[in-house]
């Protein structure tokens, strides 16, 4: 271009180079990435993302409860035995989970305050329950959370747990023997795999790794993953309740 | 064939609109539905009545002016993919069926009359980047920049949006990202696109989020009611080129 329009020196037809440093340009960066409406679904997906991989990993952590019970067991004083590394990565999930929610609100509330009035006749076409409910699911699989943190993580809402020290095999299944426990557990993990069910199909979507070749094995895959998921961590207080899990004193 | 028709009418921007029940008799299962709101106007006409006002323009479904919500999905039908209003044909409905007429809801689409809405919004976003700056001139010629097969398709996939607006009506968000994802696809995927890629991207989005357009929560509604087949990985792309330019930015 210079060349063609007769080499004018550069300086001259530029402003000045913008001296700003690295740091106010990240946090630039990073404050107008957040406020536009496809960085909120960025954060969104990465937050769901880390949440995704504590569910898969909490599950497998959770299925050796069918193995002996000391192997369970060993596995809770594995992970107390670090309990530095143990309270970084809660305090990633914690910030994970907080960001999750607040930036889903916030797009919530956008998008109801974009839509407006809404017709007389409402349609989609084809029915879509997984979508339509995910403010829902994920607010009740929070107060769900808030529960089993209590029941199983603090020990504050059942008096036989104060005495079973590490000993998590007895405490899950006398958790689980109560139909009430059992119930409300069932339900939940049900909602966060509905939830997951379209969690996991919109990852790719919002990171720009979908495609017309993939789309379909994306779609189907993520459903599948998330029933998958659901049988896992349901086959645990049905196994109780069918008295298939008994505990070992 | 004759059709019990609910009509939104509202008489200017700020009036209180309300559904009201029309009778549309002797209609011909040939007609388009444009041309039965024709029908139905030319006999409130001669009543004395005011008209429905809707939008239209080209009627043949490739102008993107006209619109219509009807029976809750914009531009009709569930089961027609691809069908704009105006070439959508009344043979498609039930004698006696009751059809809903709305207008495309949207914040950003603020009604002006009737079944007419302003999507000017739509227009001040491709305004924002949704062009190639150059030097205006003759044609260049033929095979002088080689496209390969596959992204001079894709190209041409994102381009043939008509710009009508009924992502935005069908997206429960109000989001207008199948709509910008097209635009910015559609020059972003040729190589005549490429100097401005990313400041394109990050103005048009921009834009859009001013405009007041929800956030896509991937619903694809918008892919399953737009006229001219746009898949949903323009959105895809825009996430992809949205997130690539404002890195790009933050390091340059």
């Amino acid at each position: 271009m210079d060349a063609v329009l007769g080499n004018a020196p550069r300086a001259s037809r530029h402003a000045a180079p913008n001296h700003s440093s690295y740091s106010t340009s990240a946090v630039n960066f990073l404050a107008s990435f957040y406020r536009s409406s496809i960085g909120k679904k960025w954060i969104v997906a990465l937050t769901g993302l880390a949440l995704i991989g504590y569910v898969i990993g909490h599950l497998v952590g959770n299925l050796q409860i069918f193995g002996a019970p000391e192997k369970i067991n060993q596995y809770a004083e594995f992970l107390h035995s670090m309990p530095r590394a143990l309270w970084v990565v809660r305090s990633v999930l914690l910030a994970a989970f907080f960001l999750h929610i607040f930036t889903t609100i916030k797009l919530a509330t956008e998008n109801r305050a974009a839509k407006g009035r809404t017709n007389e006749m409402r349609a989609t076409t084809s029915p879509k329950p997984a979508k339509k409910t995910m403010v829902v699911s994920g607010l009740l699989v929070l107060s769900f959370v808030a529960y089993h943190l209590a029941h199983f993580t603090a020990r504050i809402t059942d008096a036989r747990f104060e005495k079973l020290n590490h000993d998590v095999h007895t405490m899950v299944i006398l958790g689980f023997q109560n139909p009430l426990v059992s119930g409300f557990y069932l339900l939940s993990v049900f909602l966060l795999c509905l939830h997951l069910s379209h969690g996991f199909q919109s990852v790719p979507q919002t990171f720009g790794l979908n495609s017309k070749s993939l789309r379909n094995a994306i779609t189907k895959g993520g459903q599948a993953l998330a029933w998958i998921i659901f049988a896992g961590y349901a086959s645990i207080p049905l196994a109780v309740l069918l008295k298939q899990l008994t505990p070992a004193h | 064939m004759n059709l019990k028709l609910k009509v939104w009418r509202q008489k200017s921007a700020t009036a209180e609109g309300r559904l009201a029940e029309y009778e549309a008799r002797n209609i011909p299962p040939d007609a388009s539905f444009l041309e039965m709101l024709d029908i139905l106007n030319e006999e409130l006409l001669a009543k004395g009545d005011e008209p429905i006002a809707f939008d239209h323009d080209c009627r043949e479904g490739i102008c993107g002016s006209c619109s219509l919500t009807i029976n809750g999905i914009p531009h009709g039908p569930v089961n027609l993919s691809a069908t704009t209003t105006c070439q959508l044909y009344m043979r498609k409905f039930t004698d006696g069926q009751t059809i809903y007429i709305e207008p495309f809801r949207a914040r950003s689409f603020p009604i002006v009359r009737d079944l007419i809405v302003d999507r000017s919004a739509l227009d001040r976003i491709q305004r924002s980047g949704g062009y190639v700056t150059a030097r205006a001139g003759s044609a260049p010629d033929g095979n002088a920049i080689l496209i390969p097969k596959t992204e001079a398709d894709s190209a041409m996939e994102a381009a043939a949006c008509i710009g009508c607006g009924a992502c935005v009506a069908s997206c429960p968000n109000a989001s207008a990202m199948l709509f910008v994802g097209a635009k910015v696809s559609h020059l972003n995927r040729l190589p005549q696109g490429q100097p401005e890629r990313h400041q394109r991207t990050l103005n048009m989005v921009k834009k859009m989020d001013e405009e007041g357009f929800g956030n896509c929560s991937n619903h694809y509604e918008c892919e399953a009611v737009c006229p001219a087949e746009i898949p949903v990985t323009v959105i895809t792309q825009l996430n992809r080129d949205y997130a690539a330019a404002s890195v790009s930015k933050a390091v340059s």
